[in-house]
């Protein structure tokens, strides 16, 4: 067994390790906040999230020995990196702020995290010339931490939005709440699509013509939307016959399609039974009376306090130490690529959060669903930038 | 502007506009209303009740502006604005990504059809650059200093003129408070001792204590703004050419270029151009992830570079006199750097060119001779001595491609040379043609009896080299270093104060933080611990 191995191997763990953690951070739940710092079903489920934490570590380390430079250099590697500060931030929340419930949120959200993060290929590639510099230490790692403490903020404003929305009838809030549930639900839909047919090594392959070549595009799930203008190549497996648009450009166009499509229509199924096992009560409604007794002054203060902490170290790392990278690599230390562009929206949109904030008194749910956006930006800028569009940072 | 001022009951002059007097606190009734203060019970702290330009005077043109643009809300809209047009700006590639030999008034509707074409008209393809864009930053940089201005100098006044002796209302309407407390002198002296401890500036006056710390926290935003303007100030200056210099060169190896922005005075040799490639089978621990791809990942570019400086000031056309500055290896990543010019690794054409071809003349198996064509020579002949042969070139093209007129040269770089020569021997009965193409040597006749074979070719890479200058760096790294300073500042210390005020025996307890109240309620517990201090109330708790 040599290093990569172990490291995959201590990433399962890790998986499960957070699983466990979860589950007992489930059993916090209905009791109330002074009682709930002290008991035993936190004290477990906390001592489990540090020794994942631990595994998740030694599981990094080794791959970093084996490949000779820190992993921080593919989209599977960065999400990595990303859940692991994701969960070294609530540790280090909970043990000045005392919440529990917010590990129930933040823990799940970083296995979903991992989860999707494995989707992508895993092997360990070597650094092109571009990364081969010491800025990718620095600039990248500071950027992980960054999002992952800006996420924190999004993590304390969805526990304050399932408190503090009124949920004895429906509305736009109601809605939008559900709306993020479903966007959770449907990333683990992803991710048991994708691993159960990557378990079945479930391939369709298609060929089709594309500025006067002949490109292959090969499904690993089954295709309900095949390419435009595509002929199904592999035998004996499901194909739809429904083509997907012509407007939409690129030779994977078809597979991102299907993929998104399939995601969503699974993560509507799964959706619809836990809406059916609720008796048609909104989950976030389930939640807001499980989530009981919780100060929601201290919890709005997470929420600020995280993005206090998060927008000065994205703006050092996202910002200013990519720009000097950037000089150094491209002589340009700024060149509107789109993730720069990204950066700057993100920057933006968080000078926003503190200037109403701090000058505006936007606190409590105004606040949360300012944090919910931003997180969502931060997910955009890593997902869609890198895969849909391509620019300098699309390593992956 | 008038300068009238409004004297307060306890003394002090305030300004005109002021909502809580600067020195001691008392809200000024006239002016309630411009902080809101009248609808809540809890004054409103963010300005101290400075007497803000920007909501006393609002009668001419240039209060209105200063009115428009010293408004959050009008920053934050800006800020809005640009926000989501840069973020449009990424949904299709920008002009300058383009990679595409169309102009943009086609590319983007060919590539991407209506919507590409309503993104072009709209300008959004080139967006950065675009007036309207850099307007929108200009804005935000204008709301950033007007808005600075109009709260920084009536707070800062309002600090400096602070008293230690406060008015009832202010100290009772303070977020944080506690009343009516039983406080012996012993309980007096323990609180100020642990305010001391916690590092706060004690001050007395006829019995009412006021202890304060991290006043400079306060100034933490302007102090960022600064920083922001600064960088903008450093765009502006980077939009003139004598700032900054971004020039490309191509060298061949072997070759020595003018570099480019430098005024003839710098010169680069490139030495010897290297391109390496990660191999499977000697990289064990990335064989997973290369056995997979189709192409080569490339490890390295590298560009054996000399620089070189003219020592005099050439004529046109003569050659200068060079004397060696610098030599170093450029890679990505690695630029090489001399007297503020800067070579980055930035094109590569690897083995693209053709440095020299070697022919040998055969006649009946037996050899005549061999030759080597140069490519940047290019000679016209070449004498075999051994069997006093004579080959003369016909026709040279460096990148040969062939029209309707025949044979002709597409460029003048070795590419893909082609070479039309004539052979004369006095072994062969007459002359005889022959033609190089592509490594090969085929005869321009049926009846040829001599045989020419290409016996070695040399390739050469060519290196591309991006020239940069930039006296604007040290300015944006100032920017963004204040910037860094000033926000620590805001959001990692608080403006904290407490107010002790005697009234009727009693004690009434005022407290103030800038923000972090979770922070300052903890804080509070170890001030007051061991004393007779009531339980502080938040009058503005979320319930």
């Amino acid at each position: 067994m040599d290093l990569y191995e172990l490291s995959s191997l201590f990433l399962n763990i890790t998986f499960f390790l957070y699983l466990i953690a979860t589950a007992f951070f489930g059993l916090t739940l209905g009791k109330n906040r002074e009682s709930n710092k002290k008991s035993k079903a936190t004290r477990i489920a906390m001592t489990f999230t540090i020794i994942g934490f631990a595994s998740q570590m030694t599981s990094y380390i080794f791959r970093w020995l084996q490949a000779g430079h820190i992993p921080v250099s593919n989209i599977f590697e960065y999400i990595y990196f990303f859940s692991m500060m994701l969960i070294l931030a609530f540790v280090v929340i909970y043990f000045i702020y005392g919440i529990p419930a917010l590990g129930l949120i933040a823990l799940p959200i970083a296995i979903v995290i991992i989860g999707y993060g494995s989707m992508f290929p895993q092997e360990i590639s070597p650094l092109v010339p571009s990364l081969q510099s010491n800025w990718l230490y620095v600039h990248v790692t500071t950027v992980a931490l960054a999002q992952a403490i800006l996420s924190i903020s999004f993590i304390a404003g969805l526990l304050f939005l399932i408190k503090r929305v009124d949920q004895s009838q429906s509305s736009k809030e109601t809605t939008f709440l559900e709306l993020i549930l479903f966007g959770v639900v449907s990333t683990i839909a992803y991710i048991v699509l994708s691993s159960s047919f990557g378990a079945m090594d479930y391939e369709a392959t298609f060929t089709k013509e594309l500025e006067e070549q002949t490109v292959d595009v090969t499904y690993s799930m089954p295709a309900l939307f095949q390419p435009h203008d595509s002929e199904l190549v592999t035998e004996g497996v499901f194909n739809s016959g429904i083509e997907t648009p012509g407007w939409m450009q690129g030779a994977d166009a078809g597979l991102k399609l299907n993929t998104l499509f399939l995601s969503l229509a699974f993560g509507g199924v799964l959706y619809g039974l836990l809406r059916l096992i609720l008796k048609g009560r909104r989950i976030s409604a389930l939640l807001n009376e499980k989530f009981d007794k919780i100060n929601p002054d201290v919890v709005d203060d997470i929420m600020y306090r995280a993005i206090a902490i998060g927008f000065p170290l994205f703006t050092l790392g996202g910002l200013i130490f990519a720009s000097i990278w950037a000089q150094q690599a491209w002589g340009r230390f700024w060149g509107w690529d789109p993730k720069e562009v990204w950066a700057l929206v993100t920057w933006l949109f968080y000078a926003v959060f503190l200037h109403l904030r701090l000058t505006r008194g936007w606190h409590g749910k105004k606040s949360a669903w300012l944090a919910v956006v931003g997180f969502a930006i931060i997910m955009f800028n890593l997902i869609v930038i890198n895969l849909v569009i391509a620019g300098l940072h699309s390593y992956a | 502007m008038a300068n009238e001022t409004i004297r307060c009951e306890c003394g002090h002059e305030n300004k005109e506009g002021t909502v809580l007097c600067e020195a001691c606190g008392k809200p000024i009734s006239e002016n309630q209303h411009i902080d809101g203060n009248d609808q809540q019970n809890v004054l409103e702290m963010r300005y101290e009740g400075g007497a803000r330009r920007s909501q006393t005077y609002k009668r001419t043109v240039v209060d209105k502006v200063w009115g428009f643009f010293s408004s959050v809300k009008v920053g934050v809209w800006l800020i809005v604005i640009t926000l989501v047009f840069s973020a449009l700006g990424t949904i299709y590639p920008q002009e300058q990504f383009k990679n595409s030999p169309l102009p943009s008034s086609a590319f983007y509707e060919e590539e991407y059809g209506l919507t590409g074409k309503i993104f072009y008209q709209l300008g959004f393809h080139n967006m950065y650059d675009s007036w309207w864009y850099i307007t929108l930053v200009a804005l935000i940089g204008v709301s950033i200093i007007i808005s600075s201005i109009d709260r920084y100098v009536p707070l800062r006044r309002a600090l400096k003129n602070q008293k230690t002796k406060k008015n009832e209302i202010f100290v009772k309407r303070q977020r944080v408070v506690s009343f009516d407390n039983e406080l012996s002198e012993n309980d007096l002296n323990t609180v100020k001792t642990n305010l001391k401890k916690q590092r706060y500036k004690v001050h007395e006056e006829d019995g009412h204590i006021f202890a304060e710390k991290n006043r400079f926290s306060r100034w933490g935003p302007y102090v960022n703004h600064i920083g922001l303007i600064i960088i903008l100030i450093a765009s502006i200056f980077r939009m003139f050419e004598v700032m900054h210099i971004d020039d490309y060169v191509w060298v061949r190896e072997g070759e020595v270029q003018a570099i480019p922005g430098t005024g003839q005075e710098y010169y680069v040799e490139n030495n010897k151009f290297i391109y390496e490639v990660y191999d499977a089978d000697t990289e064990e621990r990335f064989t997973r992830a290369l056995e997979d791809v189709e192409n080569p990942v490339p490890k390295n570019f590298q560009t054996n570079a000399t620089i070189y400086r003219a020592t005099n000031d050439p004529i046109l056309g003569e050659k200068p006199e060079l004397e060696k500055v610098t030599e170093g290896e450029i890679r990505l990543n690695q630029p090489v750097i001399f007297d503020g010019y800067s070579l980055y690794q930035s094109g590569t054409q690897v083995e693209s060119e053709y440095n020299s071809i070697s022919m040998e003349l055969q006649l009946n198996n037996q050899s005549l001779g061999a030759f080597t064509f140069d490519t940047d020579e290019a000679p016209s002949e070449f004498k075999l001595e051994e069997s006093d042969t004579t080959i003369t070139i016909d026709n040279w093209y460096p990148e040969l491609e062939f029209t309707d007129e025949g044979p002709s040269s597409f460029s003048k770089y070795p590419r893909n040379p082609g070479i039309i020569f004539t052979v004369s021997s006095p072994e062969l009965e007459e002359d005889e043609r022959f033609f190089y193409l592509q490594e090969k040597v085929i005869p321009l006749a049926d009846n040829n009896q001599a045989n020419v074979n290409v016996s070695e070719v040399d390739r050469r890479s060519a290196s591309g080299l991006t020239v940069k200058k930039d006296n604007t760096l040290p300015l944006f790294g100032l920017g963004a270093g204040i910037f860094m300073i000033g926000v620590s500042q805001g959001l990692y210390w608080y403006h904290r104060r407490i107010w002790i005020h005697p009234k009727d025996g009693v004690y009434h307890i005022g407290v103030h933080t800038n923000k972090n109240w979770y922070g300052m309620n903890q804080e509070l517990d170890k001030i007051t611990k061991g004393t007779n201090v009531n339980s502080f109330v938040d009058q503005q708790e979320m319930k």
